[in-house]
């Protein structure tokens, strides 16, 4: 590394980029043993939600998990915070 | 007994037909029968890798469509004694490909006496990459250290965990090898590049190699070599490495480190 390049250094975006992915294929693999109407379950939920209060995408989760033997299909919004007026 | 490797990786340009190539000659190299075929219909392209895109007649589909055999369309390589090309057809017809024709070739080619197998994959999740994937019994997953590529890896996984005949018939699981491609060890050193073990806790899958970012790549495509032939090349020993792992063999990782620059290299710009 030459003297200049030591001075100038690039912040290391590598850990970024493994953050950012680790996040990603946990949710993306979660995803994949459900059923393939899941997504698509998702995004219409979204839009009804989204006819009444405008929540984000992310702030819609929904997951299917099983316990003892029987299916939970979990749906979760976050509501945005009430701005006083 | 023949062995199915699918060599895989979801997105595009990440390196499967130069490993493809590669892994074939130097399985075939070690006196194996080794057949490699190009499953990217429409966009043929490891004929010009292997060199012998002037040779090609008969194709993949002219075999499962009946119009040559498969012995008419078996290219001979003109290097390694062992080694045989099947090139991918240019039809535009996306449905020329079936299982069922794909199942008849390869069993032929294990009727043949082919030691292995190699199916090229072409790149995203389509036909053409389920096929590819759809009788292997182990997978190559090319990987660049790059977000993209990492994830779309992560989908194949997932495809080769469900939607093959092993996970169909509920036989073992395809074997799942990581091969990482253009890797720059100095990039990695800067924190500018995940490094292997970046990418292997992310996807949880053992490596198998891990070939260094190098203009030699460029140099055998362009001259129709496979790389792993140019014995001056570090990407062609981690080829062999990769080779040897395939066969079995423990090795080291090689190349994960930028190599030392001597004096007068430094001084002349090596």
């Amino acid at each position: 590394m030459g003297l200049l390049a030591f001075f100038r250094r690039t912040p290391a975006t590598a850990s970024v980029a493994k953050e950012r992915l680790r996040i990603i294929v946990a949710q993306e693999r979660s995803a994949r043993g459900g059923p393939d109407y899941l997504p698509l379950l998702r995004r219409e939920l979204f839009e009804v939600i989204r006819k009444y209060v405008n929540v984000d995408p992310d702030a819609i989760q929904v997951n299917l998990e099983r316990e003892e033997g029987q299916e939970v299909l979990e749906l979760s919004v976050t509501l945005p915070e009430k701005k006083t007026a | 007994m023949t062995e199915i490797i699918v060599v895989t990786s979801g997105k595009g340009g990440v390196g499967k037909t130069t490993t493809s190539a590669s892994i074939a000659s130097g399985l075939a190299r070690r006196g194996k029968k080794v057949a490699v075929i190009d499953f990217d219909i429409g966009l043929r392209n490891l004929d010009l890798i292997m060199g012998c895109e002037r040779r090609v007649v008969y194709d993949f589909v002219n075999v499962i469509q009946g119009e040559s055999t498969l012995k008419q369309a078996l290219i001979k390589d003109k290097r390694i004694e062992s080694l045989y090309v099947l090139a991918a057809s240019q039809t535009r017809d996306k449905d020329a490909l079936t299982q069922e024709g794909v199942r008849r070739v390869l069993d032929d080619l294990s009727a043949d006496g082919f030691d292995y197998i190699l199916c090229d994959s072409p790149a995203g999740i389509e036909k053409g990459a389920h096929l590819a994937m759809y009788f292997a019994d182990r997978a190559v997953v090319v990987v660049n250290p790059e977000v993209s590529s990492v994830r779309d890896s992560d989908r194949i996984l997932g495809l080769l965990a469900s939607k093959t005949s092993r996970a169909e018939k509920d036989e073992s699981k395809v074997k799942e090898h990581l091969l990482l491609t253009r890797y720059s060890p100095k990039r990695v050193a800067a924190g500018e590049m995940m490094s292997v073990d970046d990418v292997k806790e992310i996807l949880g899958i053992e490596v198998i190699g891990v070939i260094p970012e190098s203009p030699d790549v460029l140099a055998a495509s362009n001259a129709g070599t496979p790389v792993i032939l140019n014995a001056e090349s570090d990407v062609s020993r981690a080829y062999e490495d990769a080779v040897s792992r395939l066969l079995g063999e423990t090795l080291p990782l090689r190349f994960l480190e930028e190599p030392k620059k001597g004096f007068f290299s430094r001084l002349f710009g090596g």
